[in-house]
């Protein structure tokens, strides 16, 4: 069963990926995006990190509904509400369980990515974090690491695809032949849960 | 016609500038939309290009008089934000809405609109209007 030290740890080893990896992340926006995915989710999962600290939250709902909350509030950038509404849907999916299965987990976190669908509009194949955290979710039911490999394939087969949605869009043709800043960090969370889960 | 019943506009650029001078464009051109509560919600706090959902909730905040609130936003995460916060129910005054318009156009419908004393679905359907006025 996972806990709420278990989430908090999946939020501490994700923002310390994050913090390693701000400048790849910045990089591959700068070609297709504004230059600022890294540095955007740097200041989020800061406010992150900083919050749960501070509030130190019971439950597995509490813990990820607050991520949800300071992401979108500090990020800035579109990664924000995104983000923030994949953390808070899932937690919300949680309830106040002081303890959930990974298949409660698997479960809560297809309701996030089903939310983050909705409010951005995007589908698997237009080049999002969606194509990141679709096969993750799908892999989950077999194990955390089978997720973050599913994850990490994910965000490298965006490139090739044409963008559909988000600034990266505007480019057109130009976007193919660049991997998706926001499918990368997106795989980056997941590989956090794996991290998180010792596997 | 009382100050108390206008409904409120929020301006939510990435940039600071641009939905402060919208903002003043918008009640510039409207008669009465000196008396119209409108409030820029540009960048990011301490400054920067960008979206504030705090600044965005404490200008909502600031323009609500008790007949709803119309949102215009300009581009992806502006818009993605609106509807993260509208999505949490208790962040933005009860009937806001996230109008669907083009941005500066739509803004100046929007406080036309709302200087007459019309209500938060006129006002929203100004705005949208704007989108049918071609200029080619």
């Amino acid at each position: 069963m996972l806990d709420a030290d278990f989430f908090r740890r999946w939020m501490t080893v994700t923002a310390e990926s994050v913090d390693r990896e701000a400048e790849r992340l910045t990089a591959l926006d700068s070609p297709i995006g504004d230059a600022d995915h890294g540095s955007n989710l740097h200041r989020g999962f800061t406010a992150v990190t900083a919050a749960l600290e501070k509030e130190a939250p019971g439950t597995p709902g509490g813990v990820l509904t607050l991520a949800g909350r300071q992401l979108i509030s500090t990020v800035g950038g579109a990664s924000g509400p995104l983000y923030g509404t994949l953390l808070r849907r899932t937690g919300k999916a949680l309830g106040d369980a002081a303890e959930v299965s990974a298949e409660q987990l698997a479960e809560a976190l297809r309701a996030g990515v089903d939310a983050v669908m909705t409010l951005g509009g995007a589908a698997p194949g237009d080049k999002t974090m969606i194509d990141a955290l679709v096969p993750a979710v799908d892999a989950l039911g077999d194990s955390f690491a089978a997720a973050r490999t599913a994850a990490e394939e994910g965000a490298v087969a965006t490139t090739p695809l044409q963008a559909r949605k988000g600034r990266a869009s505007y480019l057109g043709e130009r976007s193919i032949g660049h991997q998706d800043p926001g499918a990368t960090s997106a795989a980056l969370l997941v590989a956090g849960l794996a991290e998180a889960a010792g596997e | 016609m009382s100050d108390e019943r206008l409904v409120g506009i929020v301006l939510v650029s990435h940039s600071a500038e641009v939905a402060a001078s919208v903002a003043a464009l918008a009640k510039g051109l409207a008669g009465g939309g000196p008396a119209v509560p409108v409030a820029p919600a540009g960048g990011i706090e301490g400054g920067g290009l960008g979206t504030s959902a705090e600044l965005i909730a404490a200008a909502a905040a600031s323009v609500d008089r008790g007949a709803g609130v119309a949102v215009l936003a300009d581009l992806g995460s502006a818009v993605l934000t609106v509807k993260a916060l509208l999505a949490e129910g208790d962040e933005l005054p009860e009937q806001t809405r996230l109008v669907d318009a083009p941005f500066v156009e739509g803004a100046v419908a929007a406080v036309v609109t709302a200087a007459t004393g019309a209500d938060l679905a006129a006002v929203e359907s100004a705005a949208a209007e704007a989108y049918t006025y071609r200029k080619v």
